[in-house]
């Protein structure tokens, strides 16, 4: 739980990172013919948004498995839908005051 | 030259018959193989000792493929001991052989289960890793049955057949991994599972078999190697027939 200001900004500026690294590595691995900043934070990720298709969410969850060193269960993949969504997942999944690789 | 020398692979059902002459022969070809059976048995310690015996490595895990723990056992066993893991080889199987009528429902759900399910859970893991690692083999052992039919085999020829379509599907999906999907189709073959078919069928099958016999397993291994080797870096996503022509 964020309790006081300093905390706050950390964990802002932690995000901020994660959402960073993530945007980096999807244009990475899918090659995607646009710059990182070019994605915004909400974009969706199928369809509409970046107009992924279902074989590139293995590459997407392996992507972040390998980026953030976490595992992505079957309850998750449900969070792999948005920018937004996974650095969530993330977030949700590294211990207290983890702000890095 | 051996042929999957430095490989590491897992292989489903290898306490004996087919499963078992997969593993022993892909540690003759230089793999390092994680031998998966659904219960502890002096079989498996049986094709344990006997990869040992040709100076293999090997590593067991048991627990039923239908669980999506063991087939994560299955990989995590291969990384841990051998750093990674190339190939997937889906050979676990059972039979409930009899006419549709007398064929309960819950034997129906544990033949497509342990044939099909099973199928499923080891490819779904696999394939994380061997994405991962951008190149991998899942090798699925089929049948004819699934091809030609077969009186009482029902559940069977529709799990392995569902074996055959989700081997074509899986090869589209992850071709740009560099990951190969195949599937072998096996005839009748003299093993633990064979052995229980009614005789006047075995005759039946021998009768109608160019070859004029029943399989060995060791002849079901060579095509299995082939697979996983580089001498079918090109292939995928179609079966192998491995019937001596018994469907053709």
């Amino acid at each position: 739980m964020i309790a006081t200001l300093v905390e706050a900004r950390a964990y802002a500026a932690h995000r901020k990172d994660l959402t960073h690294r993530l945007k980096e590595t999807l244009v990475e691995r899918l090659d995607l013919d646009r710059h990182s900043d070019e994605i915004p934070d909400d974009c969706l990720l199928f369809g509409v948004g970046l107009g992924l298709d279902s074989v590139d969410a293995l590459e997407i969850l392996v992507a972040v498995e390998s980026e953030f060193g976490i595992r992505v269960e079957d309850s998750d993949m449900q969070e792999i839908r948005s920018v937004n969504s996974i650095v969530d997942l993330v977030l949700s999944r590294q211990s207290p005051g983890e702000n890095g690789r | 030259m051996r042929l999957l020398e430095g490989k590491s692979a897992v292989v489903t059902g290898a306490s004996r018959g087919i499963g078992r002459s997969i593993a022993l022969e892909y540690a003759r070809q230089g793999a390092a193989v994680v031998l998966n059976a659904s219960r502890a048995s002096d079989a498996l310690a049986d094709t344990a000792t006997a990869i040992r015996a040709v100076g293999g490595r090997c590593e067991t895990v048991t627990g039923s493929v239908t669980d999506a723990s063991t087939a994560r056992a299955l990989v995590g066993a291969a990384l841990d001991a051998f750093g990674r893991l190339d190939i997937l080889v889906n050979n676990a199987g059972i039979t409930r052989d009899r006419p549709l009528t007398m064929l309960s429902e819950s034997e129906f759900d544990e033949v497509l289960a342990v044939n099909l399910r099973g199928v499923y859970q080891c490819s779904r893991e696999a394939v994380r890793e061997m994405t991962r690692q951008r190149g991998g083999r899942i090798i699925s052992v089929s049948s004819i049955s699934a091809l030609a039919g077969r009186p009482g085999q029902c559940g069977y020829a529709a799990a392995k057949a569902g074996i055959v379509g989700f081997t074509k599907s899986l090869a589209r999906e992850v071709g740009r991994f560099n990951v190969l999907a195949n599937a072998l189709l096996v005839g009748v073959v003299d093993t633990g599972m064979s052995e229980r078919m009614p005789p006047d069928l075995k005759a039946e099958l021998r009768r109608v078999t160019p070859l004029g016999r029943v399989g060995r397993p060791d002849e079901v291994a060579g095509p299995c190697v082939f697979l996983g080797s580089d001498l079918s870096t090109f292939v995928t996503g179609t079966t192998i027939n491995v019937s001596g022509g018994s469907y053709v």
